[in-house]
Parts: C-alpha cells; sequence; structure tokens
C-alpha cells in the first residue's frame, strides 16, 4: 500500500514538473520522474508478494513457474520503457542546450517568441 | 500477402539507416534512396491493396506455442485487415509526395541524409502503429514516429522552431505517459496486450465498469492529444507551421491520423468498445474543435498557421463522426481522414512553394500569384475547393456523409455546428485565395517565377488525387472503405483475425 | 597536477586501468547475453561508457573531431542496419524475424548464432548510438561555452 501512494505521489510529481515547473531543467527533470513513475507502475503490476525471479529452472513445468516467480512481461516492457526514456531525455537536452544558445535563457516563460 | 507486412515497418526503417550510412561518404545518394524507398512503398501498399486476404501472423514465426494448456501467438503479432489496408495506401500515396517534393524543396537546407533518416524513421513508426496488433507495440511505434517529429519540427534549429518542437515534446510525452499507464492498466485488468485478447477479456465481461472508463478516459487523453482534439489541441498550432514544408505536411497529413485517428478508431471500436462516455467526449471535443479551430483560423493572416488550425477543425469532422458509433458514422469519418490527409498535405506543400516564391508566409504581402505561378495556384486552387467542401471535389462528400450520420445519429444540434463549420471554412479558403492568389500583384514580387517542376508536379498529383477521389469514390474508395469500417467495427472479425491462426 | 589535456593525474591513472576491464566487460555481457543476464543493449550500453570515460579522462578542451562523429554515426547506422539484415533474412525460413541459422541449446555457447549475432549487432548500434549522443552534447557545450565567454 505504501508503494501505491508512493507512485501516485511520484506521478503527481512528474506531471507537475513537467507542465508546471517554467524552467527548461525543471521540466527535464519533472519528465525523468514521471518516465520512472510509469516505469515503477508496470513493475508494481508484475509484482507478486514473495515472488521470485522469473527464471525457469531445467525441468520446471509450467504451473509450478508461475505460481513461483513474478510476472516477467511488465519488466520486459520495463526495459524497452527505459530506452525511449533515455531517447526522449537525450533530445531534449539537446533542445534546451539550443534554447538557452537562442534565447540566453533557460526560464520557459521567456520563451515565447511564437505567438496567436 | 500478410507475411509479407512487417515489409511496411522494414523498408522505411532502412531506408532511415541506408541515408545515414551514405552521409559520410555521399551526402546527395540520400535523395535518389528516399525516391526509391517511396516507390517501394507505393507498390508494396497498391499490392497490399488489391490483395483482399486479410489475417495476421506473428514475425518470428514461432507460430502456436502451446503451453501448459494454454495457446498463445509467440513474437510480433502484425495484423493486416480492411482498416490497416486504408491508412497504408493513405500513407504511402501521401509520403511518396512529400518525398518527391522535399528533393527539391530541401536543397537549401544543411544535413540533408538526416532529414531523409527523420522522415523515414516518422513513415516507419506511422506504418508500425498500422499494422501493430499488440499494445505495447503500438506505443513503441508510436514513440518512434513522436521522437522522430519531435526532431523534425527543430530541423531548422532557429530559435521559433526549437521553442516550438520543445512545447510538441513536453505535451507529447504527457500523451505518451497517459497511454502507457492506459496500457499498464489494461495489462493488469485482462492479462494480456495483443488487442485480440484484450478484446476477448473485455467482451466476456472481466473487466469491470470502473476500470474500463478510467482506461478509456486515459486512452481518449492520449490520443485526442496526439490527435490535437480541441481542449488538448495547444500545440499544434505551433508546431506544424515551424518545420519545413514537406515535414508539415507529413504531420498534418498523417501523423496526427495514424498516431490519433487510427489508434482511437482502433482501440475504442475494435477492443474496447465504444460506450456512451466515449461517444459523449469525442461529440463534445470534436465539435469544440470543429468551432474553436476553425475561429481561431479565421484571424491568422501567416498561410500556414492558417493551416494548421484548419487541422484542428477539420479533425473535430472526424471525431463527432467517429462519436456517433454507426457504421455510416464510422465509413464518413474513416473517408474523411483519408481526404484530409490528401487535400491538407497538398495545401502545406503548396504553401512552402509560395512561400519559396515569395519569401514570406504573411498573406496580406502575397498577391496576384495565380498568373507568376500558375501550376501551383493551380494546386491551391483544387486542394483548397476541397477542404470547403465544394461539390465535386472530395471533401464535400466526406462532410455530406458526416452531416448525414450525425442527423440520422439524432445529434442535430452537431449536425448544425459542423454545417456551420463547413460554411466558415469556405469563407476562410476565399480569403486566401482573394489575398494569396487574385487581386493586384504587389510591386515586391513583380519579378517572382514558377517553382521547378520537382516542386509543383507532386502537389499538382494530390489535387488531382482530390477531384479523383471526388468523382470515382462510389466505384472503388467506397467499397474499400466499408470494409475498413466493418474491419474495426466489428470486435468479434477482429478476434477471429488473430486467434483464427491459432 | 594538472599538466596535460583532460582530468588530473589520479583520474587519468585510474582510468588508464580500468578502460580495457570496462570495455571487455561489455563486449562479454553482450556476446554470452543468450545465456545469462544481459545482452547487445546493456553490453553497448557499457561499452559506450568506457568510450565516454576515456574522452572525459583524457579528452582535451576542444570538442570531439569531425572524424570521430562521422565513425560513431556510419557505426550507428551499420548496426542498425545488420539487425535489420537479420530479420529480413528470416524470409529465408518463410518469415520476418525467424531465426535461419539454428535453433540453440540452453546453456550451450555459440549453439545459436542468431542471437549472438544480433546481440552484436544491437551492441554496436547502441554503443556508438549512446556515445553520439554524448558527444553531440559535449560539442554543444563547447560552442555555448564559446559564445557566452566561459573558458
Amino acid at each position: 500500500m505504501t508503494m501505491w501512494a508512493l507512485l501516485i505521489a511520484f506521478l503527481a510529481v512528474g506531471f507537475y514538473g513537467l507542465l508546471a515547473k517554467r524552467n527548461v531543467i525543471k521540466k527535464i527533470l519533472g519528465l525523468t520522474i514521471l518516465d520512472h513513475a510509469v516505469n515503477l507502475l508496470l513493475i508494481m503490476i508484475g509484482y507478486r508478494h514473495g515472488g521470485c525471479a522469473p527464471i525457469r529452472l531445467p525441468g520446471e513445468d509450467h504451473a509450478g513457474f508461475v505460481a513461483r516467480s513474478v510476472d516477467p512481461i511488465p519488466q520486459a516492457l520495463v526495459l524497452t520503457s527505459i530506452v525511449i526514456g533515455l531517447g526522449i531525455t537525450m533530445l531534449m537536452v539537446a533542445l534546451a542546450l539550443r534554447i538557452r544558445q537562442c534565447y540566453r535563457t533557460l526560464d520557459g516563460t521567456e520563451v515565447n517568441r511564437l505567438k496567436g | 500477402m500478410v507475411h509479407l507486412a512487417p515489409l511496411f515497418v522494414a523498408i522505411p526503417l532502412g531506408a532511415a539507416f541506408l541515408s545515414l550510412l551514405v552521409k559520410a561518404v555521399a551526402p546527395r545518394v540520400a535523395g535518389i534512396l528516399s525516391v526509391a524507398a517511396a516507390a517501394a512503398l507505393l507498390f508494396l501498399a497498391v499490392v497490399a491493396l488489391l490483395g483482399v486476404d486479410s489475417g495476421a501472423t506473428a514475425a518470428g514465426g514461432w507460430g502456436a506455442v502451446s503451453e501448459g494448456g494454454v495457446v498463445f501467438l509467440g513474437g510480433i503479432v502484425v495484423v493486416l485487415d480492411g482498416l490497416s489496408r486504408l491508412f497504408l495506401i493513405t500513407v504511402a500515396v501521401v509520403a511518396s509526395a512529400v518525398v518527391v517534393y522535399g528533393v527539391k524543396y530541401m536543397a537549401p537546407y544543411t544535413g540533408k541524409p538526416l532529414y531523409h533518416s527523420l522522415l523515414w524513421l516518422m513513415i516507419a513508426g506511422m506504418n508500425g502503429v498500422v499494422i501493430s496488433g499488440d499494445l505495447f507495440n503500438l506505443y513503441v511505434f508510436l514513440e518512434i514516429g513522436g521522437i522522430a517529429s519531435y526532431s523534425l519540427v527543430a530541423f531548422g534549429t532557429k530559435g521559433e522552431e526549437v521553442e516550438a518542437s520543445f512545447k510538441y515534446l513536453v505535451l507529447g510525452c504527457v500523451a505518451s505517459a497517459a497511454i502507457l499507464i492506459a496500457i499498464a492498466l489494461t495489462y493488469s485488468a485482462t492479462g494480456a496486450l495483443n488487442m485480440a485478447d484484450v478484446a476477448a477479456a473485455v467482451a466476456a465481461g472481466k473487466v469491470p465498469d470502473a476500470a474500463l472508463f478510467f482506461v478509456s478516459a486515459l486512452f481518449l487523453a492520449g490520443f485526442g492529444l496526439k490527435a490535437a482534439m480541441m481542449p488538448f489541441h495547444a500545440w499544434l498550432p505551433d508546431a506544424h507551421p515551424s518545420a519545413p514544408a514537406p515535414i508539415s505536411a507529413m504531420l498534418s497529413g498523417l501523423l496526427i491520423k495514424t498516431l490519433g485517428i487510427y489508434a482511437i478508431v482502433r482501440i475504442f471500436f475494435s477492443v474496447l468498445g465504444v460506450g456512451w462516455h466515449a461517444q459523449v467526449l469525442l461529440l463534445a471535443f470534436g465539435s469544440i474543435s470543429m468551432v474553436g479551430g476553425v475561429f481561431l483560423a479565421l484571424g491568422q493572416d501567416d498561410f500556414k498557421r492558417l493551416l494548421a488550425y484548419h487541422s484542428i477543425s477539420q479533425m473535430g469532422f472526424v471525431f463527432v463522426a467517429l462519436g456517433v458509433n454507426t457504421t455510416l458514422g464510422l465509413v464518413a469519418g474513416l473517408f474523411h481522414a483519408v481526404n484530409h490527409a490528401l487535400f491538407k498535405s497538398a495545401l502545406f506543400l503548396s504553401s512552402g512553394s509560395l512561400e519559396r516564391i515569395t519569401g514570406t508566409r504573411k498573406l496580406s504581402e502575397m498577391g496576384g500569384l495565380v498568373r507568376r505561378a500558375p501550376m501551383t495556384s493551380l494546386a491551391t486552387i483544387g486542394a483548397a475547393l476541397s477542404i470547403s467542401g465544394i461539390p465535386p471535389f472530395n471533401g464535400f462528400w466526406s462532410k455530406l456523409l458526416i452531416i448525414v450520420a450525425l442527423v440520422s445519429g439524432g445529434h442535430h444540434a452537431v449536425a448544425g455546428i459542423a454545417g456551420l463549420t463547413a460554411l466558415m471554412t469556405l469563407m476562410s479558403f476565399i480569403k486566401v485565395q482573394r489575398k494569396a492568389l487574385f487581386g493586384a500583384l504587389p510591386e515586391r514580387l513583380a519579378g517572382v517565377r514558377e517553382v521547378s517542376a520537382v516542386m509543383f508536379v507532386p502537389v499538382l498529383a494530390l489535387a488531382l488525387l482530390c477531384l479523383a477521389t471526388g468523382i470515382l469514390w462510389p466505384l472503388g474508395l467506397s467499397d474499400l472503405l466499408d470494409r475498413a469500417a466493418a474491419a474495426a467495427g466489428s470486435v468479434g472479425d477482429y478476434m477471429g483475425l488473430v486467434t483464427g491462426g491459432r | 597536477m594538472n599538466d596535460g589535456p583532460g582530468m588530473s593525474l589520479i583520474v587519468r591513472m585510474v582510468s588508464r586501468w580500468l578502460l580495457g576491464f570496462v570495455f571487455v566487460y561489455g563486449l562479454g555481457v553482450a556476446l554470452f547475453g543468450h545465456l545469462t543476464p544481459g545482452g547487445g543493449f546493456v553490453g553497448g550500453v557499457v561499452v559506450a561508457c568506457a568510450l565516454v570515460m576515456s574522452i572525459l579522462a583524457f579528452g582535451g578542451k576542444q570538442g570531439p573531431g569531425a572524424f570521430l562523429a562521422r565513425a560513431v554515426t556510419t557505426l550507428d547506422a551499420a548496426g542498425a542496419l545488420m539487425f535489420l539484415a537479420l530479420a529480413l533474412f528470416g524470409y529465408v525460413a518463410g518469415c520476418f524475424f525467424t531465426n535461419w541459422i539454428a535453433r540453440g541449446e540452453p546453456a550451450t555457447f555459440g549453439s545459436t548464432w542468431f542471437v549472438i549475432l544480433m546481440n552484436v549487432a544491437i551492441l554496436v548500434k547502441v554503443g556508438a548510438g549512446a556515445f553520439a549522443g554524448f558527444l553531440a552534447i559535449v560539442a554543444f557545450g563547447h560552442i555555448l561555452d564559446a559564445e557566452e565567454g566561459r573558458p
């Protein structure tokens, strides 16, 4: 239960940081937190109390394996999701550097040439 | 044919990485490579269109795996049915025109191999979304298309472009997070990621109503943001005009449809089922988008920004058509989505040509171009007539179908709003034509000349397609649309398609 | 004690000792990816870390050279193309991504070259890609420093 509460707090912090913070770097931090909160959600969905790592031992039958281990699918999904998050963060950092170069500021409220 | 479906992703990916590979040795080859890949993709799409067999295949060749009494399809499930076929041919046609146009248009830019590489990555992402039979794969391809489009919006690397790209990236990330949370919750409720299995679990009533409601809301918010539905539209009027013209055409013409409309149709009509709440939300947000988009467009002087607002408005038509939740509504919505892909990409490409000719995007500084640039003007007029809904262009028929679907579904108020929006779209484009194409030629533009044939032929081809689909749609296209709507609208068929191979 | 390009003597000394180990570890993680936890992606990240460490420890004040940038981009594309080619060759056996070489035996190295080749392709792609991202940001940083007058 604590974990779920924490998870919701992380999601809220991530969304808040990404949308409400003005500083571009803080937005990137918010995105990273949001990313990992979603990853945590995936892991929590696959988690089973007392379950062990999903490695199937030689000669073990399917039912026994399912009863013993945690769900491996969300873990595989998390790997992919981490990679996507890495790509997006890298792109965002590059854009932030370029914003700094063009606008001489990282304050989002001053990055406002586009209007209408 | 179905087992060749992964080529729809493989060819664009190959083109993307090959143009990156030749970047170091022979940058000029990238353009030729791009055109060749477009031809291959178009050929493949036509072959897929002519083949009528629908089916699912699992890349990897494991086939059905039986394990502990449970049979499941191993590998990456790829589905080719009427709906995906319709979107594949649309993507192939518009992408080919854009690629040919881009060869000449992008000449002044540096880093052309990077442009081709990112463009093909975007196409790979869109095709991947369309053929994917698995929720998580859909998400991955959505992100591939998304990341490529964020970078392409910033391709000019000027301040405004980077700003637009950053805005787009932030909102795109929110959408992706919502979609991923929805996918995670769907998995936890149904124990499956394969869309057919999810559909079976939902149909069997295994998912509690509250969970279904929450997941639907998250999916609608996420894909609605990607499709620029009105309360979530803020990024589009900045992002679409900031990109180079061929990319604007791809973004407005294809990306918001494959990542937004296709995903909504697939997930709501084939998998989760359209509940009354989704219906109400689609109708409400669609109506707001229609009216809001066109009102904001009326006051614009920047041609590309005006077109971007019209995209929001036209997407509203598609949303209300889907919100009717009848076969007629689905056919009308899909027809309008395809038509919008054709005329909006033609308009964005011609806006690029006009910008090249006159050196400005401001309508008030153009004028009389119909004598100076007859071919580009002809294409612009054709596409503008189509978007304003003048018979016999395709835009007229799809708007008529949408209004008929709304009336027959009992949504008279929404039908009235749609009619009003169509009228205001016409007004807006009459303004564009009077300001840019007709009237007196400003002195500043006395010496301007038509763009080269490589640039006006693709635009003219798209404009002609608008006319052709408008006149000939009862012959072939309506059958295609019917099959697409039937494929999308029947949960049972979709499940049978994927599970039939087991 | 800063008598050359890069960081201080201690960092350079430790890096010199560690670099080879880290590099070989990355290769090992990728090559044995079909038997043990790990694989192309993890191995590629470790290799990229080794390359990043070498730049941080020994790199000069200038940005990375044009040759290095070009080489990394080319390798990145080559790795991706190799993966795509392996997947396309699957059509030889009937389907995209089909293992056309041999089905492996559990816990035997080299029994399934298909997976090993795929891991190598991913290793090249991820190693070069992650390193390219680092190089791009370093180059950007140098440009910004020069424009804003920082030493």
